[in-house]
This record gives C-alpha cells, sequence and structure tokens, in this order.
C-alpha cells in the first residue's frame, strides 16, 4: 500500500470509491447465495451443460476473478478483489438459473441477460458470454488458452475466435470431404456444428472417411462422426441430421445454419444445396474430389456466383463418374475437405478472403495447385438472379434427380435390362456349362486397371473402349487360336465353327452392350453373363473380391 | 502458334488419357490470334479419340466443362470469340461430384 499512500488525493478519493463499489458488490453476493441456499448443489466437480461454450463451475470461477480483474484494470488495489467463495456463488447461480430455466438448451431463440452473463442462441445451442461490464473480449482462461495458437495469428486473433465460437456450420456429407471438414471445425471451435448424411458406413469408406473408425462400420455416419466431434471438443454443440438432405426438408435445415459445407457425393444434392443456400441467404462451401483431382470455390457470397451461374445446365449422366466407380486416392478428399474446413473458418471468422469468384484444382499427381478466376454472378440465373425462379416457398417443388437424370445418392442405380433375356445366361447357368467342359470364350471387358483387382480363370480381358478394334483378336479367340494362351486351347480341338462367347464386366453394363455389338458384327453366339462379377461374387462364389 | 492444352476433371479419358498436349496449330486466313470457336473445332479434328458428345454439344462445349484461357473462365473474355495468342494455355475442365 506504499504507493498508495504516497498517490495524489485524486487517487485515493477514486480507490475509496472503487472500495464502497466492491462493498456493494459483496452485499450483492451475499444476497444472492442466501437466495440460493439449499437450491444449488456445491460441488468442486465440473458441471457441463449442453452448448457450445458453457464452461464448467471450475473454469466460471478463474473467470470472474478475469472479470474482477478487468474491472479494476488499472488500479494495483489487488485487495479489492471479492472472496473467491462469494465469487463461486455467483457463478453457481448463474448456471443454476440456466439449468431451470432451459433443461436441454434447445428451443431459446434471442439472447437475454441474466446476472451479467449474456445467454445467445447460437443454431439451437446457448452460447453463454459475459455482459454488461467493461471487458476485453468474451473468452474465458480455459477458451483462450485451449485455442492459445489460434489467437497468437494475428490475421484471426481474439475477435476471429469470438466470431468462430458464435457461429453454426452445417455440413451435407460426412464422407471423404466432410471427414476432415468436421474434425477441423470440431478442433478449431464452432459454436455448432450440423451433421447430414443417410448412409452406413462401409468398409470401403474407411480409405478416406478417416472420421469413422473400424468398430464403426454399419453404424449411421451421422451418429459416428458426431461422436467423434464430441470427443476432440465437449464444448461445441452438434447436431445430428438422419435424414439425409431433400428438397422438402433442405430449407428448413440449412436455415438454422450461417455456412453451409457441400461435401457431398452426387450432382442433385449439389443443386439442391445451391439453390437453398441461396434463397435462404448462405454462403457455400463447395468441394468435390475424384480419383486424383479435387475442386474447391465458394458459391453465393460477396455478389460472387452460384453454383447455376457456372453450371445452368446439369452435364448429362454419362458424364458423372462417382467414387464408386472411378475410385478416389483418399488423400485428396482429405485435402479439399480442410480446404472447406479453412474457407468455413474464414467466413465465420471475418479472417481473410474467401475463395468467392475462383476456383481452386487440385491435380494430385503432379502436384499442382491452380487457382483460376470465374464468371461472376449471372443476373438471369434462375435462383441468384435479377427474377428469380425458385424461391423458398417453391424449391421443394422441384425435382432435382429429373433435372439432372441422375440418383441423389453415389449408389450404382439398378442394373438395366438392354438385351432380350434369351442373349444372356445366369452366374449360375455359365458355371454349370463350365463344369459341363463347354468350349467356349470369356470375355472380360472391364478396364485393364480393374482386371488386375480381380478377375476368373480363363478370362481374356478385352476393354469395352478397345473392343472396335480388337475385334479380330475376338475372331482368333472364337476360332480357337489365342495367341497369348496357346496351351489353354490345344490345335487338336481347333473347331471349323465358332465357340460361344460369353461376357462379364463388373455390374453387367457394358458387358450387355458388349454382346449388342458382338452379335450384330459376325458374332451370333454371344452371350450376356447377367449382373456381372458382383453377381458372381453373391450367387456362386461368395470368396470372389467385390470391390 | 504454339498453344499448350489441358484437359482435367476426367476429360482427359476421351484424349488417350492425356492430359496435358502441346499443340501447333494455325490460325485460319493467316491472322495470328485464334478464336475459341476455331480452337474447338480443331480439337475435335485432331485431339478427340471418342465420344465426341461427352466433350462438345453443338459448337461448343458440353454443360459441366468450364474452360479457362490463361487461368480464366472464357465467359469473362467472349466465350466462343474469345481469342488465344501465341504460347496460351487453354484449359478443358469436368466438374466433379464426388466426396
Ligand atoms: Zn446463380
Amino acid at each position: 500500500m506504499g504507493e498508495i499512500d504516497r498517490a495524489s488525493p485524486e487517487i485515493l478519493k477514486e480507490l475509496e470509491a472503487l472500495r464502497k463499489a466492491n462493498a456493494e458488490l459483496l452485499s450483492e453476493i451475499s444476497a444472492l447465495q442466501k437466495q440460493l441456499q439449499g437450491t444449488v448443489e456445491m460441488s468442486s466437480k465440473p458441471i457441463c451443460i449442453d452448448g457450445p461454450n458453457a464452461i464448467s463451475l471450475e473454469h466460471n470461477t478463474k473467470f470472474f476473478s478475469q472479470t474482477q480483474h478487468i474491472l479494476y484494470g488499472s488500479s494495483s488495489v489487488q485487495e479489492s478483489v471479492a472472496p473467491s467463495e462469494a465469487k463461486l456463488e455467483v457463478g453457481s447461480k448463474a448456471r443454476a438459473n440456466i439449468n431451470e430455466e432451459t433443461p436441454n438448451s434447445q428451443g431459446i431463440s434471442v439472447a437475454h441477460l441474466e446476472n451479467d452473463w449474456i445467454y445467445e442462441d447460437v443454431g439451437g445451442c446457448i452460447r453463454k458470454s459475459m455482459g454488461n461490464c467493461e471487458r476485453l473480449h468474451n473468452l474465458d482462461p480455459y477458451t483462450i488458452s485451449r485455442y492459445s495458437r489460434q489467437l497468437l495469428v494475428p490475421a484471426f486473433g481474439v475477435k476471429g475466435q469470438e466470431n468462430l465460437l458464435k457461429s453454426s456450420i452445417l455440413i451435407i456429407g460426412a464422407g471423404g470431404l466432410g471427414s476432415p471438414a468436421a474434425l477441423y471445425l470440431a478442433a478449431a471451435g464452432v459454436g455448432c456444428l450440423g451433421l447430414v448424411d443417410h448412409d452406413v458406413v462401409e468398409l470401403d469408406n474407411l480409405h478416406r472417411q478417416v472420421i469413422h473408425t473400424e468398430g464403426a462400420v454399419g453404424e449411421t455416419k451421422v451418429k459416428s462422426a458426431a461422436a467423434a466431434c464430441r470427443a476432440i471438443n465437449s464444448f461445441l454443440k452438434v447436431n445430428e441430421h438422419y435424414s439425409g438432405l431433400q428438397a422438402s426438408n433442405a430449407v428448413n435445415i440449412i436455415s438454422k445454419y450461417d455456412i453451409i459445407v457441400d461435401a457431398t457425393d452426387n450432382l442433385p444434392t449439389r443443386y439442391l444445396i445451391n439453390d437453398a443456400c441461396v434463397v435462404m441467404g448462405k454462403p457455400l462451401v463447395s468441394g468435390a474430389a475424384l480419383g486424383t483431382e479435387g475442386q474447391l470455390t465458394v458459391y453465393h457470397h460477396d455478389d460472387g456466383p452460384c453454383y447455376r451461374c457456372i453450371f445452368p445446365v446439369p452435364p448429362p449422366p454419362d458424364a458423372c463418374q462417382s467414387c464408386s466407380d472411378a475410385g478416389v486416392l483418399g488423400v485428396v478428399p482429405g485435402i479439399i475437405g480442410c480446404l472447406q474446413a479453412l474457407e468455413a473458418i474464414k467466413l465465420a471468422s471475418g479472417t481473410g478472403e474467401p475463395l468467392s469468384s475462383r476456383l481452386l484444382i487440385l491435380d494430385a499427381l503432379t502436384t499442382s495447385v491452380q487457382k483460376v478466376k470465374l464468371r461472376g454472378r449471372n443476373h438471369s440465373c434462375i435462383v441468384c438472379g435479377d427474377a428469380p425462379q425458385l424461391s423458398r416457398e417453391n424449391l421443394h417443388q422441384f425435382d432435382y434427380e429429373a433435372f439432372t437424370s441422375s440418383l441423389m445418392s453415389d449408389k450404382i442405380p439398378q442394373r438395366k435390362q438392354m438385351l432380350p433375356l434369351s442373349y444372356g445366361v445366369s452366374c449360375k447357368e455359365y458355371k454349370r456349362r463350365c463344369e459341363e467342359g463347354e468350349l467356349h470364350v470369356l470375355l472380360d471387358v472391364r478396364d485393364a486397371h480393374q482386371y488386375a483387382i480381380s478377375a476368373l480363370p480363363n478370362s481374356v480381358n478385352v476393354p469395352f473402349s478397345q473392343l472396335k478394334e480388337r475385334v479380330p483378336q475376338i475372331q482368333d479367340l472364337a476360332k480357337g487360336i489365342d495367341l497369348e494362351v496357346e496351351e489353354a486351347y490345344p490345335t487338336e480341338v481347333l473347331a471349323q465353327s465358332l465357340r460361344p462367347i460369353y461376357v462379364i464386366c463388373r455390374r453387367g453394363h457394358d458387358s450387355q452392350k458388349t454382346v449388342q455389338f458382338l452379335r450384330s458384327n459376325g458374332f451370333p453366339d454371344t452371350f450376356d453373363i447377367v449382373g456381372g462379377l458382383e453377381c458372381w461374387t453373391r450367387e456362386v462364389d461368395h470368396h470372389f473380391p467385390k470391390y | 502458334m504454339q498453344l499448350t492444352l489441358e484437359f482435367k476433371g476426367g476429360l482427359e479419358l476421351l484424349f488417350g488419357s492425356v492430359k496435358v498436349h502441346q499443340i501447333e496449330v494455325e490460325p485460319s486466313d493467316g491472322k495470328d490470334k485464334l478464336k475459341l470457336q476455331e480452337l474447338l473445332i480443331w480439337v475435335r479434328n485432331h485431339l478427340l479419340k471418342e465420344r465426341p458428345e461427352m466433350f462438345m454439344k453443338g459448337n461448343s462445349v458440353r454443360p459441366g466443362v468450364l474452360v479457362l484461357i490463361n487461368d480464366c473462365d472464357w465467359e469473362l473474355l467472349g466465350q466462343l470469340d474469345a481469342v488465344v495468342d501465341e504460347k496460351d494455355t487453354v484449359v478443358f475442365i469436368s466438374t466433379l461430384h464426388g466426396g
């Protein structure tokens, strides 16, 4: 106190005022203490309520002393800080109230103020912050420690973190893109994360959908992903949307969030998400990955274009490759998903320049990342243009599957029978004919890299795309002359007439087209093995690898 | 005129699975610039290996294909009327949907 003794009368006067204020505060606290008696179970264990920024009792205590310090920030009068038990009481009171009034933290729609705490609704979850008193910021000591390495980034800082903690982000698709996006957003400290997916985790997802574990195979992706996010950050509010996104629920789901991340795997859903984002005025972080390539952009932000501005007409369905057909190197959606998290964080925190009106193109094989300039908003766009035809009222009537001629899933559509039934044999029938010793040719028309995964013995690989050029070879095969596997067809059994040709592929689509082509090009004895190798695995040999 | 053409997003499958093509093409009637309209026809006649309908529709590219001239959307440069110059790079890229 020596310093204060020597201080000017003004400072002593100020100190007296502060002491008075402190005494008032203490009496208020003891009044609250009385009120609380019997209503709050005092516990030394941290209590967590539901919500992104719920603060444990322990954190509250620290938080309160921090706030006191801020109140008397410039003064060196440390003794004016209230006794710690009393502070604990105030923190408890606040918590007691929130527990009484909002048992599950849902349903509060507006911010309200209570005992200097502000409660506000962030995407259906309650966020709590200090209000009504001078403060540097809303971050309590725990939050500061937790996100310190992010707070230290000058371009992000306290403001960025505060904004992020208040934000709600919806990730549509908990697959290859959604996995890393969800993990990073959960860790970065967004307030509320929504997850949409209607699929279950499958074995062939695990190489790229890194949020799911072996133990989650068979579980819904949303449940598995939500559990992983909660394990990373227990302060995070996670909303689980199991229904998947359809025209009927898109506007409703999207309306609850600030920023939307498109991490889906199919064309009609991409148009649907775009339209719902535009009619609800939400920025859309769009990512896609296939094979060894990835693409990223932000739609409908800062007067930039929407998906329909760039692609008003959908591509023909044959041009749309899916991961289940064309494959995907796991790390490629991993990179794009991380970039989607980055763009979402930038939008939510107000940091940097979101990738609007520009497209990032990743080529993993050459490790090239290219950023190109896109056209601006199209004023005659049917959803974001000056006279839009789609609105939040009529969007649910738009038939997205018909518009794109493809399904809202990357699942393979049912095999279509294109040939007369008499041109096909079942897998079982083909096996029977083999066992009877019928001399024949088995053509496998898959691409060579698929043939290399697994193939039936004695099959000859003639990729569908090379069919026309390889007719002479097929001719030789049908005559019993196999230049590559001569011993398989001893010369003494060479027949004058052509042997029957059986054609197989992965799922029985290209094989039908091949049969059609060969039958009209001099090979009338050509048959489709119905349903392809997938059917072979199901009906004949369960050990034949399915991919 | 020397140009670099790139086919991405699966379009390379229509061009013998080759993504980058260095080409030598002469603009018609001795001009020193080439319109994209002409370039597309040249590509169809000289480079395209299969399924032309997967690359073109009418006299332009099919829906779902972006054309980028020196990293810029051709819509900003006049689309079919955009011109390319010596050593320019033109990228044809199909939009991806996978994830
Ligand atoms: Zn638009």
